[in-house]
């Protein structure tokens, strides 16, 4: 029981709540670092996966890489990013970078893969009665395909945010701070208040993100339409 | 780094036996994670389709659970626990569910029902047609969640580096190196604990032709 109570305690005590190392701070740079590499990530992950999905084009390609993608280890790919990135900023490139690049190169993998499905799955019939109102391709695609494909693309980003999320703590092992830092910070120390008040934290975050997103979904997800989603 | 070459080739060649050592711990915590993650996760599917309703909540645990950051989960757990084995292996078990369970029942729902209306049929006792009608026809779907289920079990190996340096398998490279600022030691740790993940995943591909030789038949009649 004193791991609870210690972890109350640490959690309660409005030192931690200000400061270079407070919380709000913390919390900050965790949701900051996250919120960048998924747009980062979405940015090129989603007109590509929406492309691929629309023309056929390619479509070998996010079948076949998108799970070899998915077997890269975040760790390994956050310390195997830390001699190239030093090499481009000795500081940054020793704290901030690796842990950016590989939480968007995590991030990247269920945006593709959704995008793509999303707009594979949409019923040809409708595609081909759109082409033959006279739609435009650039129309089917923005005014046909994404709508129906919405709730598809938002799974993506769910699952990209809440692996980021997740894994984003690892980042604290490299130098980043994030909520991972008082897990590395109570360890070092054997400060369970401060180890657990880390763990609490870090998994309250990711859980709400989860909810967040499943919330937001079934607001999207247009009532009409019942959509097989994937991932 | 340091003005050093890339890859100390040197440090390699006299580290082969305990880079070699890392790497058996590494498929050792990863293979008996995913072997009793199996174990549990095929009682959890045998539960959830028997009782459908509890399906939905057995999921929704698993996605929670697996939502915890692995990173939390293992210094958490070292507190209480106590450095062992049992603590490396306890996330890494728990993270197979989300994976397995959910192919083990799509695996169990995609026999389709005429199949076992002939089973029946055929005068093969429950037993029987368990074993030799529905447990086949499942295989594909359970092979693929264990291919996945491997494939980020060893990925997560490297994470249990954080217990200390008694654990991790390839990771603890990944840290010593950082710690250190040594290239060629993150090179080796990420790069050969990569190269299991890719040669699990290729194996699986492999054992799946080999499982359902039917399938690449049909593949190959089309």
């Amino acid at each position: 029981m004193d791991i609870v109570a210690a972890t109350a305690q640490w959690l309660a005590d409005p030192a931690h709540w200000q400061g270079p190392n407070g919380i709000p701070l913390r919390l900050g740079e965790h949701v900051a670092l996250s919120g960048v590499s998924i747009l980062l990530a979405a940015l090129v992950a989603m007109p590509l996966g929406l492309w691929i999905g629309h023309t056929g084009r390619l479509s070998w390609f996010v079948v076949s890489s998108a799970n070899a993608w998915r077997a890269l280890p975040s760790l390994a790919v956050i310390g195997l990013l830390v001699p190239f990135t030093t090499l481009i900023d000795p500081s940054l490139g020793f704290t901030l970078y690796p842990t950016l690049v590989a939480m968007v190169v995590l991030a990247g993998p269920p945006i593709l893969v959704n995008s793509y499905q999303g707009v594979a799955g949409v019923d040809r019939d409708l595609v081909e009665a759109a082409r033959g109102m006279g739609m435009s391709e650039r129309q089917i695609l923005f005014g046909l395909e994404m709508p129906v494909a919405l709730p598809v693309l938002a799974t993506g980003i769910r699952s990209a945010a809440v692996q980021v999320i997740a894994t984003a703590t690892l980042g604290a092992t490299f130098g980043f701070g994030g909520l991972g830092r008082y897990i590395v910070l109570g360890d070092a120390s054997q400060d369970n208040g401060e180890l657990f008040g880390g763990v609490v934290l870090v998994a309250a975050l990711a859980l709400g993100t989860l909810g967040l997103f499943v919330l937001l979904e079934r607001r999207l997800a247009s009532p009409g339409l019942t959509t097989r989603t994937a991932g | 780094m340091n003005g050093e070459p890339l890859v100390r080739w040197d440090w390699i060649f006299a580290h082969t036996g305990p880079i070699l050592d890392r790497v058996g711990q590494h498929l050792y915590l990863a293979v008996l994670a995913v072997a009793i993650g199996f174990a549990i996760s095929f009682v959890l599917a045998a539960i959830a389709i028997r009782r459908r309703r509890l399906y939905p909540l057995v999921t929704l645990l698993a996605t929670a659970v697996y939502t915890i950051p692995s990173f939390a989960m293992f210094a958490a757990l070292v507190v209480v626990t106590g450095l062992s084995t049992f603590t490396a292996e306890v996330p890494l078990v728990l993270y197979t569910f989300v994976l397995l369970v959910p192919n083990i029942v799509a695996g169990f729902d995609s026999v389709p029902q005429d199949v076992l209306d002939a089973a029946d049929g055929m005068g093969y006792t429950a037993g029987q047609r368990w074993w030799r009608v529905e447990l086949p026809l499942a295989i594909p779907l359970v092979v693929s969640g264990l291919r996945l289920a491997t494939v980020s079990t060893i990925g997560l190996v490297t994470v249990s580096a954080i217990l200390g340096n008694q654990f991790g398998g390839l990771g603890y490279y990944i840290l010593d190196g950082y710690h250190r600022t040594f290239t060629t030691e993150i090179l080796v740790g990420g790069l050969l604990s990569i190269a299991l993940a890719v040669l699990a995943d290729f194996g699986f591909v492999l054992l799946q032709r080999l499982l359902t030789p039917w399938s690449a038949a049909r593949a190959a009649a089309r």
